[in-house]
């Protein structure tokens, strides 16, 4: 495995790596690490890995951190949450992270912006500048809240906008339908912030569904988001995504969503659902086992629908 | 449930429905909205272009998601896009006519709080936060809220702005809001309005369920109750499972 010296090494030097060899190697106590994914393609097994390996005192970044979220914070990794939206879309609270930032004495430390605010962040993390001016936030609390959202007059017309300030990851993980060895990953389906994210970190893992010959990347270059240039590491991981989905491969999982609500509530429950579905497994495939033939039943699409192929044209 | 009567939620989100005739590009949330944009769809604005938070535009699911992010809004949509292109060249660029928001509480301009409840560093209640609220109310041409009513949400003061409202004439704000007992305006002043009462609530109903002195049209009507059509919708094709309309 080689993980490290991106650029000292050829191109075509495989990166593939197991989810526990990546994580070890990759994520560090005390890192800020961004598994980002909007609803689509959340990358739970690299979430539950870093919990496997009981990381501390990470800053864990992400715009709406999800019940992937819920889970780490609940088991302990992480000291700080910055996020845009904190709840399960579609069910209701986060209960564990809840737990940890309500009432007198919050534990977990959170730093706050909108959707907007955390993209820009992103933008300027991933392409070298000082700050994202946006025209969020006026008339509200939300500056007050986060002084790192600041008002700025325009140089050109005086006009008042806020900034926000760049954010850059030490480790961005991201989930894909698919990568060559060398990390040229291909995404279809919701985007989200993972390209401005997995650009503004030092360091990137990415995680597939499957792994393709470099010919089947350069077949179709306009899918691809991220370029093997700022991965670390590729991980094939299928079904890494459940109960998140992966367009055309599997279907999100509502009911794992839903049924989360109970166990997050209560902590001891929380505590054996840590037990059963992370510590007690080995990784993603011992996880998927355990899930069992009726969740990959429920999750498998109803049908294709298959893109129309394009002619991209040889030129000699 | 007999076909002559209806839920609290079904006359809301009917109403809701109508009030997005003649609009043409809306911003969708997930829940109450979701079910009321795509019955505007099939009723009153079949023009209608759905841009959904998620990440795609002309979206049309085949089913109703739980969440916003569900793959069945990418399969058949015109576009799909980053949440950078989505914010940046759709909302803020001003290309979105309707968004919808929802809130923990609001108060009579409108001003949204979905952030706290208490003391923003110690709070009795962390709420999700903004979201793409806050740029949302800031860049669309109108706001609709849709929310239950009760005098712990429509508040005197709330505890925190997530998402500005009307006040001082500013116009950054809802436009309407329709809740569980009527349906509301704004004036010039930027001050909310009950415009109509849906069958069955009064404004001893309103008023028990509003923490200031509700301003209420001189035109006072009742809302027309959900037509057989829009009940077949709900029912049968938006929310077979009644998860948002019982």
């Amino acid at each position: 495995m080689r993980l490290a010296g991106r650029y000292d090494e050829p191109v075509s030097t495989s990166k593939v790596a197991s989810m526990r060899d990546a994580v070890a190697a990759l994520v560090r106590d005390g890192d800020s690490v961004a598994i980002e994914g909007f609803t689509h393609l959340i990358c739970f097994a690299a979430g539950h890995e870093i919990i496997r390996q009981r990381r501390r005192d990470l800053t864990l970044i992400r715009m709406t951190p999800d019940v992937i979220y819920d889970q780490m914070i609940g088991a302990g990794v992480a000291r700080k949450l910055v996020f845009s939206w904190l709840g399960n879309p579609g069910v209701g609270s986060l209960h564990a992270i809840r737990r940890l930032t309500e009432g007198p004495q919050p534990s977990l430390e959170l730093e706050e912006y909108s959707h907007f605010g955390m993209v820009g962040r992103y933008i300027a993390g991933a392409t070298n500048l000082p700050f994202y001016p946006l025209r969020s936030y006026e008339g509200t609390d939300m500056p007050t809240a986060n002084p790192r959202i600041v008002p700025l007059a325009s140089p050109y017309d005086g006009e008042r906008i806020y900034v926000v300030p760049p954010v850059n990851p030490d480790v961005t993980i991201v989930h894909a339908q698919r990568a060559d060895a060398a990390g040229n990953t291909q995404v279809w389906g919701l985007l989200g912030a993972q390209k401005e994210a997995a650009f503004a970190a030092d360091r990137v893992i990415v995680v597939v569904e499957e792994l393709v010959d470099e010919s089947v990347i350069r077949a179709d270059p306009n899918r691809t988001v991220i370029p093997g240039l700022i991965v670390d590491a590729v991980v094939v991981e299928p079904y890494g995504a459940h109960p998140s989905y992966a367009q055309g491969y599997y279907d999100r999982d509502n009911t794992y969503y839903v049924e989360w609500d109970a166990i997050a509530r209560d902590p001891d429950r929380l505590d054996a659902w840590l037990d059963d579905w992370v510590h007690g497994l080995a990784g993603r495939a011992e996880y998927m086992e355990r899930l069992g033939i009726v969740a990959r039943d429920r999750i498998r699409p109803t049908g294709s629908a298959v893109a129309g192929a394009i002619d991209y044209g040889e030129y000699r | 449930m007999n076909d002559a009567t209806y839920t609290r939620s079904e006359m809301m989100i009917a109403a809701a429905a109508r009030e997005l005739a003649g609009q043409r590009v809306c911003f969708v949330g997930i829940g109450l909205p979701n079910v009321a944009v795509n019955l505007a769809l099939r009723t009153v604005a079949p023009e209608l272009e759905l841009i959904y938070e998620a990440g795609a535009y002309g979206a049309q699911p085949a089913r109703l998601p739980l969440s916003i992010g569900d793959p069945t809004i990418v399969s058949g949509a015109l576009a799909v896009m980053s949440q950078a292109d989505l914010f940046g060249l759709y909302l803020q660029r001003g290309l979105v006519d309707v968004g919808f928001l929802g809130a923990a509480q609001i108060d009579r301009f409108g001003n949204i709080n979905s952030t706290v409840i208490g003391d923003y560093a110690t709070p009795k209640v962390r709420l999700p936060g903004s979201g793409g609220a806050n740029e949302i109310a800031i860049h669309s041409r109108q706001v609709f809220v849709v929310m239950r009513q009760s005098a712990r949400s429509f508040v005197d003061h709330i505890d925190f702005c997530t998402s500005p409202g009307n006040a001082r004439g500013r116009r950054s704000g809802p436009s309407v809001v329709v809740t569980d007992l009527g349906v509301y305006h704004f004036d010039d002043d930027g001050e909310m309005r009950l415009d109509s009462l849906h069958p069955g609530a009064t404004l001893e109903d309103v008023r028990a369920a509003i923490g200031w002195q509700v301003r209420v049209s001189e035109q006072l009507t009742e809302t027309p109750p959900p037509s057989e059509q829009e009940l077949q919708l709900m029912r049968e094709v938006l929310d077979p499972e009644g998860r948002y309309t019982r």
